[in-house]
Formats: structure tokens, sequence, C-alpha cells
């Protein structure tokens, strides 16, 4: 690892945070009236927008039509003013294909699609600055957006990620600590049961650690639950006034 | 609160890169006072003292709390070593992230100012909140700083400001600790006129883009213990040629000190030197001789042949110090009353050091330490500070805790954390232990060790299978099944890396309860062990090989010499004898095929004292004795450690811990290969089979010692035999053993290697499991390195206590005249070998206050005419030995030759008598006593 240091004696990470500390999250649902369902969230320096049509008719093919459930479809892309060095990102690289996969699976085991046969659900995200944790601040709008879109959920999906450094586990890495080099996972959780939406790891760690890196993921993903539920009630009690009740 | 950053960067390619990052600004950091209630018990680590319990200071008579700035805190951590006299203030860099605190780099200031300002702003936080708390106990934090400026705007804030020194002289209850300051103060600098003698080192960025660019180079420098003005640099990388750069004269040295790292620039070829063969000490007392230092530095500079130019280059900048705290004596200064003094470090590569202390007579004769802390261009020696004081020189104690401290060998008792995961005694194996494991109590295992030896890890046995096969079976304390991987217990061996024996110490690298008596396999008692299990014909070809734990119960506990007397004797046929004879008849099979194979049987003159039981002073020298049970252990030992080695690697071919010895670059073979032809012999060095072949041929009947001598100076002319972790080299080879794969499996309870092996073949054969570190092969590479250093460190420590003991022998003995040999020739000294006592030492033809002989060196035979006597390499001479209290700092073992005579050079024969009759004498009078 570089020279920095990521962990210090006492226990701060770079940016002051202790180990299980998330960033500051803010989010708002409703951002577009054009869309079903919108979403803007704020991880720290990782913002994020998600946009939800549907469900509606499958557009194109009718052969993807599946017959007892909606089709999810997501894409994932990032603005080309994301990142420090202003760089384009065509539609379509293999990054965001992937990201694209993984949301679709994501929301696939969280949205109730069976109700909805052979129509569609649209997911677009699209990264506006990315610092670190980039899949889960995308899952975390997505959910909103879903939520704002009124589609029946099992329940929320959020997301975290974890690092390990220095026999510690780090919740909600950012770009700093990302870009050291130790290894990375990335959970998405129902919270209410528990169950695990989407695990995606892709470096070496011992199996002694896994158990300690999950918690502390899952622990950070059960309190951005917490944040995202008060901002869904805030948006309701919002919309509910609006309406005059 | 959140507090975002923003700022430029160029990155590496070029490019302008806007980096954002953000702060969280904390609220939850207390000032870690005991009982503050404003901060409740939001602080956690180290708390500061409720009532600082400072020595008296008549600058602030009440009770007060430090808070050094950073500058202060790096120089002065020394003397802040000592508990009670700097209570600080929780250490500054945690401030500046806590809410109250934060300070914000202003326009046009830069990040030192910002720092500074930041420690003022806590100083003062803090004397308000101290305030807070409490306003009757009158607690104060006392901010120290060297910089004026910083000082100046503190106490125009309010804040109560002294400089170091201005605190510490105020002490009144350690008025010594003046002396431990580092004096770093700008006037203690120019002690000297003023006059320039280095040139300026570069800053460190400049150095970099040089090194970028190959206009520098980067390497570690390495002072020469023969002569203080020549100095080799090893450079860094792989690149194959100017692996090594000669610097030559002070100037190029240029303030260098052993072992830091450097950056030098080579110098145009016209300017290249060869290595002198010049022994050259630093001995003038007074310090402005530069003039002088260049007539010496002339002297260096002989003609010599074209080919024999070596790259040389001169340091142009440092880019890390490597200091440490030295060893020495005090040389004091001729000045009385003068309160600066020269220190003379032990290790001869490291220059004098200028200190400042007031106790000079107190310190005189005693060895002290010494920490150096700059080297200012006008200076000819290093400025340092006092720090410690070791006790009498020549005291048994004192020696050896200076070899100790200057082979950074760890001997500190072990602490309570480490003792507590020892196993609680009384200690047995209990069902849990019997998991996993093999009982193997019935079999007639036995050990064989040398004579007083308490640590025995390894233990035989062999005995006659139904099918008429052997089975042999080597077993290896368990030591791993007490050392927990993770725990203080085991980080502290692995800290230690080695035991290390000494002449009448032993350093253990765990505590005695495992070394001693839990993982020793004594006789007669059950005992975990880590059992390799062969099956071989008669002829030693294993057929099969097993690895298990076990659990033994060794019938005997013998000696080499026991053992022997059982193999030999003719009446014996118990048990433990056949099982001795069957290991020793297959052991000579296994050497004579390693030797067909290529192994290389060396020699190094090993020497034992025979010590006084009470007093501990070595009455009488003797060189190891081997018999053929030493080479019977060794060769089942290594036969162990190739199969573990085969064993862990076909397992973990990433992270196996083996052991390698690189073949040595022909170059190495030179000296040899010349001494050998001076004497008619060929030495052909092309492999490790043909170089053990030719020196089985190369023997004199008139000279029977020749083959040993050869032997002993190809054993100069390896290589060190590393640690390394598989996954990080692709070469295995065992060049001295003939092996391609070996690793270190036989001794754990003296090394940390062993232990790592164990783990790693434990896993391997499902016996216990694996954890994070054993997998990563960075943290083993680390480990390597640790305990390659370690080894060498404890193999210097061991021959440094060797030779002060020769010293304490010699001391008792007086002056004799021996035989020796030559082994090595010099410009101006021969270096000799004496066989009786395995002892080696220089003998100087040129002595300070004496007209010089004419001496003619031939460096192609090589060969040292003086007047008209030639000396060859392997010649045999007359030495006269004793010890030269001259010095005190290094007393040393002085030889003066006495045959062949050479007029006003050698001693006079009738001198010798006379000290001859002396000798005996006095060990008569020892034998009445």
């Amino acid at each position: 690892m570089a020279g920095l240091e990521l962990l210090s004696d006492q226990g701060y990470r770079v940016d002051g945070r202790r180990a299980g500390e998330l960033r500051k999250i803010q989010a708002r649902m409703g951002v577009f009236a054009q869309a079903d369902g919108s979403a803007y969230i704020e991880q720290g320096n990782t913002k994020a927008l998600a946009v939800v049509y549907g469900p509606h008719e499958i557009r194109g093919s009718r052969a993807r039509a599946l017959p007892d459930r909606a089709l999810v479809n997501c894409q994932y892309s990032s603005a080309t003013f994301s990142t420090g060095e202003r760089k384009r990102r065509p539609h379509g690289d293999r990054k965001s294909c992937e990201m694209g996969l993984q949301l679709r699976q994501t929301f696939e085991a969280a949205i109730l699609t069976q109700l909805h046969p052979r129509s569609q659900i649209d997911i677009y995200v699209q990264v506006l600055q990315a610092d670190g944790g980039t899949y889960a601040a995308c899952v975390n709008a997505a959910t909103l957006a879903v939520l704002d879109a009124g589609i029946p959920m099992r329940d929320f999906v959020c997301a975290c990620s974890a690092g390990f450094v220095d026999g510690t586990a780090l919740a909600d890495l950012s770009h700093v600590e990302e870009a050291a080099g130790g290894p990375q996972l990335a959970l998405a959780l129902l919270p209410a049961s528990g169950q695990i939406a989407l695990l995606e790891m892709d470096a070496r760690l011992h199996e002694d650690h896994l158990e300690r890196v999950l918690e502390a993921a899952a622990q950070a993903a059960r309190d951005v639950h917490t944040l995202l539920d008060l901002v869904v009630r805030q948006h309701v009690r919002e919309a509910s006034i609006l309406l005059g009740d | 609160m959140l507090k975002s950053k923003t700022f430029l960067k160029k990155t590496r390619a070029g490019g302008v890169m806007k980096i954002v990052r953000e702060h969280y600004l904390r609220d939850d950091i207390g000032c870690g006072a005991a009982g503050c209630t404003a901060c409740g018990g939001a602080h956690e680590g180290p708390a500061l003292e409720p009532q600082p319990q400072d020595p008296a200071s008549s600058l602030c008579p009440q009770p007060h709390y430090l808070l050094p700035d950073t500058n202060v805190l790096l120089h002065q951590i020394v003397s802040a070593w000592r508990p009670g006299t700097w209570d600080s203030v929780a250490s500054s860099l945690r401030l500046p992230g806590s809410l109250e605190t934060y300070v914000e780099q202003e326009q046009g200031e830069n990040a030192n100012d910002r720092n500074d300002r930041a420690i003022r702003v806590a100083a003062k936080w803090y004397n308000e909140h101290l305030k807070k708390m409490s306003a009757d106990n009158q607690l104060q934090v006392i901010f120290i700083t060297n910089d004026r400026k910083n000082k100046e705007k503190a106490v125009e804030e309010g804040i109560p400001a002294f400089t170091c020194e201005e605190y510490v002289k105020s002490l009144t209850a350690n008025p010594e600790l003046i002396d431990r300051l580092a004096c770093l103060s700008e006037e203690g600098n120019e002690i000297e006129s003023g006059k320039i003698i280095f040139s300026e080192h570069l800053p460190l960025s400049k150095l970099q883009q040089g090194i970028k660019s190959g206009t520098y180079l980067q390497g570690t420098f390495r002072a020469s213990r023969e002569n203080y003005l020549e100095a080799t640099v090893w450079i860094h990388g792989d690149n194959e040629e100017n692996k090594e750069i000669i610097l030559q004269g002070l100037k190029h040295l240029n303030r260098a000190v052993h072992e830091d790292i450097v950056a030098v620039e080579l110098l145009p070829k016209s300017q290249w030197v060869a290595p002198s063969s010049v022994v050259l000490h630093d001995e003038g007392q007074n310090e402005d001789d530069v003039e002088k230092e260049e007539e010496r530095e002339q002297m260096l500079k002989t003609a010599v042949s074209e080919k024999m130019l070596k790259p040389t280059g001169r340091v142009v900048g440092i880019i890390k110090r490597n200091w440490r705290p030295y060893c020495g004596m005090l040389s004091k200064s001729d000045i009385k009353e003068s309160r600066r003094h020269l220190f003379t470090p032990a290790d001869k590569r490291i220059p004098r050091i200028r200190i400042e202390t007031r106790q000079a007579s107190t310190l005189e004769g005693r060895r002290i330490i010494v920490a150096i802390d700059g080297w200012p261009r006008n200076s000819r020696y290093p400025n340092g500070h006092f720090v410690k004081n070791l006790g009498d020189v020549g005291e048994k104690e004192t020696e050896t805790e200076v070899l100790l401290l200057e082979h950074d060998v760890p001997h500190q008792p072990f602490s309570q954390a480490v003792l507590s995961f020892l196993p609680k005694m009384p200690w047995s194996i209990t069902e849990k232990d019997m998991k996993n494991r093999e009982d193997l109590r019935h079999l007639c295992i036995c050990s064989v060790d040398p004579p007083g030896c308490t640590d025995i890890d390894d233990a035989l046995h062999c005995r006659e299978l139904e099918n008429g096969n052997l089975e042999v079976g080597v077993h290896i304390a368990d030591v791993s099944h007490f050392i927990r991987p993770g725990n203080a217990l085991d980080q502290e061996s692995a800290r230690r890396g080695t035991t290390v024996y000494l002449c009448e110490k032993r350093i253990d690298m765990v505590p005695e309860l495992l070394s001693s008596n839990l993982c020793s396999l004594k006789c007669d008692v059950d005992r975990l062990a880590f059992s390799c299990i062969w099956e071989m014909n008669h002829s030693a070809e294993i057929l099969k090989t097993k690895f298990t734990k076990s659990v033994i119960n060794s019938k005997a506990s013998l000696t080499y010499a026991e053992a022997q007397l059982r193999i030999d004797s003719a009446n014996m046929r118990d048990d433990i004898t056949t099982s001795l004879r069957g290991l020793n008849k297959l052991a000579k099979i296994l050497k004579k095929k390693r030797i067909e194979k290529g192994a290389l049987t060396l020699s190094s003159p090993e020497v034992r004292f025979h010590m006084d039981s009470e007093t501990h002073d070595p009455i009488d020298l003797q060189t190891k004795e081997l018999r053929e049970t030493n080479s019977m252990v060794e060769e089942f030992m290594l036969l162990a450690n190739i199969s573990v080695a085969k064993k862990i690697h076909e397992e973990f071919s990433e992270h196996a811990l083996l052991r390698k010895h690189p073949a040595p670059p022909p170059s190495n073979y030179e000296i040899l290969v010349k001494a050998a032809k001076s004497r008619n012999l060929e030495i052909k060095t092309d492999t490790a089979k043909s170089l053990a072949e030719s020196l089985d041929r190369a023997e004199s009947p008139t000279f029977p010692y020749l083959n040993t001598l050869l032997r002993i100076l190809a054993t100069r002319c390896m290589m060190q035999a590393v640690y390394f972790c598989s996954g990080m080299d692709n070469d295995f080879h065992h060049y001295g053993l003939a092996s391609p794969i070996y690793t270190h499996f036989t001794s754990p309870i003296r090394r940390y290697a062993d232990v790592i092996v164990h783990r790693l073949l434990a896993v391997a054969i499902g016996a216990d499991c694996t954890y994070p570190e054993l997998t990563d092969k960075h943290k083993l590479a680390d480990i390597c390195k640790n305990l390659n250093y370690r080894h060498k460190m404890a193999q210097y420590a061991q021959r440094a206590s060797v030779a002060f003991h020769t010293q304490l022998f010699f001391k008792s003995k007086g002056i004799v005249s021996e035989e020796a040999y030559i082994l090595f020739v010099r410009k101006n000294a021969i270096v000799v070998l004496i066989p009786k006592y395995g002892l080696e030492g220089t003998v100087f033809f040129e002595e300070k206050d004496k007209p010089n002989p004419r001496l003619i060196y031939d460096d192609e035979i090589p060969s040292l005419k003086i007047e008209d006597t030639v000396f060859h390499v392997f010649d045999k001479v007359k030495v006269k030995i004793m010890l030269d209290s001259s010095n005190l700092q290094h007393q040393k073992i002085r030889m003066s030759l006495v045959e062949p005579q050479i007029p006003g050079i050698s001693i006079p024969p009738d001198n010798i008598s006379n000290m001859n009759l002396n000798g005996p004498e006095k060990k008569k009078m020892k034998f009445e006593k």
C-alpha cells in the first residue's frame, strides 16, 4: 500500500471518520416530474441520480418479454465530469455494462416482478461525481427512485461498501481508501429480513476476516436504511401536505 | 461539521488533476485529562495523568503539562524517554481534527506556519479548557518550541511558552538532563571557524529527479571498517554493472554515515580509483586538520593498473539517514574544563561524534551511548548528544551489553504480555492435544546433541520393518503447538528471529519454560513433536515419506561422544544402540550421495572456550572436534529439511518459506584461485561439484594443513544463504548443499523460520488451520527480511563475543608465540590464522613512529615483499600474540612477526624466550590456587 496512513493509531481515517462511520448522506425523491420515479443521493462526494420508468410494455423486441414476471432493465452511466480528470465514457463500455448487470441482479431480487408479467421496468442511474462507493450510491438512489415510482418491492435495498485495512474493517470507502488497493467488498442488503441481494468482492481476503468485513458492511447498510427511511417518510409527508390532507 | 478541501495536483504524467476531499471535523474528541466533565468519557487511548508529577521547574512552579511542537518532539524523543520527565499533552497531531481547534490554511500561509498556528490554538484551547475544568488546582499547559518566531507569537497570544533548552535548564531536579538534549540550536553549530569543509547536500526533490534521469544513483552507504576515508555504495536495483561504487576521501564521502541511503554521482573515468589495501584509522585528536586529511587521501591514490580501477563517485545528497544510538567511549578533550568532547563509537565504520557534556570525568573509561543530531557543513565530525551510561569498560556485563546493543539483538527479559501466553504449569498432554496426533511413545527414540545442551529440538529413531525396509524418523519439537499465530508470544519470537548463542550466555528466542522444558525433547518424558518419517531401503533410497504431528517419549539424551561410544562399542546390543548403528549406516550413504551431487564441505575454524565455573573467565581454548555422530545427525536434519521444503512448496507454491544459497559470482573466487596457484594447485570454480572435487584433490604431502586453509578461504568466497518466500523469487537452488530446494524445519526452538515452516506443513497435512498472515506473500517476505537481518546480526554478535573472550583469555595468559599461516596479503599488512586457537589477526608492517620499511606489494600473485623477505599466501610464520590495551575502547589482540626474521621489523627471538618463560609460570600459579 502507498505511504498514506489509512487508519491512524487513534483510530481515525484519512477524512476524520472512525472505522464504522458512514459519510454524510443527503437524498431527495421526486426530482424529475417527467419520469415515473426519480431520486438524487449524495454520499459524501459521491453523487448519483436515478430515474425509473415503468412498469410499461416491452419496448423493442417483443421476444424479450417474460411470461411470468417483469423485465428489469438497468443502465448505468457516469458523467464525463464525475472524476478528477475529465474523460469521455462511451455508452456500453465494459465497466458500465457490468455495473448495469449488477444493478439488474440487485433489483430483480428486490422488486416483486411477478406482479407485472410481460412488462418492463427501466432503471437509469447516472453518477455525477465519483468519490468511491459508486455501486452503493447507485443502488441507494435507485431504491428511492423505485419507491418514488410506486413499484412494489419486498423491502428497501440498501447498499454499502466495506474494506479491510490493518486488521480493521472500514465501512463506506472513499476514493482515497479504494485507490490504496486493499480488498473491497460491496453488499446490497434487504435490511428487514437481513437477506443479501448482492455481494461482490474481487480481491483476496482470508476467510477469517470475511465475516468481520461482511458484518461491517451489513451494519453500514442498516445505517443507510435508517437514513433512507427518514427521507421516504419526509417525502411522503411533504407530498401529503401538498395534497391538502 | 464537514469541511471540503479542493486543490490542484500535478500528476506523474504531467497532467493537472483537481482533487476534492472531504474532511469531517469531530466534536467527540476529549481532552484526555482524567475526570474532565466537559469531555465526558469521550477520550480513548492513553490519558493524561490527573496531577502531573513533574520535577520542579523554576520557571513554572505550579503543576503543568507540556505541549512540545512537532520539531521538538521529533528531535528530543530520546530525552523524552525517561518517564516522568515529559508529561506531554496528547500529541498535537490529533487536535486539528477536533472541531474547536480546527485551523484552516490562510491565504499565503505555508503548511508549516499553519501547523505551528494549529499547535498554538491547541495550547490555548487546552489552557482555557483546563481552567474551566477546575479553577482551584491551576493546571497549565506549557508550550515548548525551539522556533523563535513561534514562541514570540505564542507569548503574544497569552500562552506560556519556552524553548526546550530554557525549560530543561529550569528543571532543578535533573541537572544531567541538559546533556541529553540534542544540540540543534543554531549557535551550537558554529563551533568551528566557519570554514566550510563539505559541499552542500542537494534537496530531495532534485535527487529524485537526478535518480530518475540517471545522473545520480541511489544506494546504501557502507563505510569501510579498515579505512575511514573509504566507503562503498551498494546500488539498489538490478542493474548488473556498477553494482558497487567506491567513494574515497572525506569530501566525497560528504557526511554520509554507515547504512544511510544516499545518492551518488559517478565521477569521470579519469578520476576512478582502485580500492586501496591500506589500513587507516582516524586517530587525530584535533579536529581541523583538514589539510592533513588531504595528504592522507593522496596516499591512497597510488598508481595501479588500469583494470583495477572501479567506478568511483561522490555523495551528492542523503535520501534517508539511518542513524541509531551508537555505543562507544568518550575521548576526553585535551583542554581542561572543556565541555565539548569527541566520542569514539565501537563500530569502526561510524565516524567520531562531537558531544557536549559536563560529566566528562565520570564518563571517562565508561561505555556510553550517544545519538547523532546532525552534521553541519563546516564541521569535521557530526554533532551528537549523550544518551546513556552502560558501565565500566572491560567488565564482562558491560561488554556483553555493548555487543548486544551494537548488533541490535533484542535481549530484554520477556514482558508480562508475552509470558501470559505460556501454558500453565504443571503441564500435561490432554485429550484435545491428542487430536490429529499420532502416538509414537512406544518407539525407541533418542536425541544426540552437544554436551550441556538444554534446548533439544530434534530426536531420531530407526527400526527395521517387517518387509525388511528401514523406518527412519526425525522428530522435531512441536513449538508451533505452543506459539499460536498473532499473539504477543508469537510477535516477540518473530521479532527476535533467532536464539543468539554467546560464549557464556544464551539469548533465547522463546521464554525458558518452552525452550528448556516443554519444547525440549528430553528423555523419559512425553513431549509433543512434529515427525517426519521415511521408509527407506538399505541403500538409503526413500520409498515413502510421511509427516505427522505426534507424541514421543525419548529414551535417551546422548551427547555426540556418548553416541559415538555406543556405536563403536562391541558389546552393546540394546535398542538404542542398534537404532544408532542403523542411522549411522544410512547417514554415511546419504552423505556420499550428497557429495557426489556436488555438495561442498567447507571449513571454518570454530573454537570453544573452557570456562572457569566460578568466574566464567575462559581458561582454555579448543577448536571444535567433529565426530561421525555429528555428521549423522546433520545428514538426517538435511534430509528432513529437504523433504519438508518439497512438501510445502508443492502445497503452497506462492507462499512457502524456503532457504536458498545463491552461487557466488566467479569474481569472488579470485583470491582462492590465485592463492592456490601460488602453490601450484588448480581450483576449478565453474560448478559446485568441480569446486568440491578440486578442493579434495588439493593436497600437499609436505603441508597437511593446506587443504583446511583452502577450505577456509573457499568459505570466505561464498554468499550468504537467505530465507525467502517462494512466490517472490524463482531461483531456489541451494549452492552449498547442492539441493534444488531447501528450508529450515529442524530447530524451531531457536529459529523462527522453522516455526513458520511448521505451521505451513501442519496446514499442508491438515493438522492445523491456516491464518491470514500465513498466506500473504508480502507479509511472509517481510518476515524473511527480518529473519535474514537477525541471523546476520546474531552471527556477528557471536563472533564479537568470541573475540572478546579471546582477549580475556590472552589477558590471563600473557604473551605467547605461536605458529601461524598467512591467509591474505595486504598492502601494508598480512592477515594470519593461528590454527591452535582458530584465531585470526593482522600483522602490520607500518608503525606511526618508526621509519616505514620497504614494502613491495604484488597484487597478481599476491605477495608482499618486505626488505628482502617475500610473503605469500599460506606461508608459515611465527607470530607473537599479546593483548594491546593501549586503546581502551578497542582492546585488541596484537600480533607481531617473530619468524622469518627481518631486522627492524620482527621481534628478536631472545625477547620471546623470556616471555615464554613468563607464560608457564603464570599458569603454574593458577594451578596452585
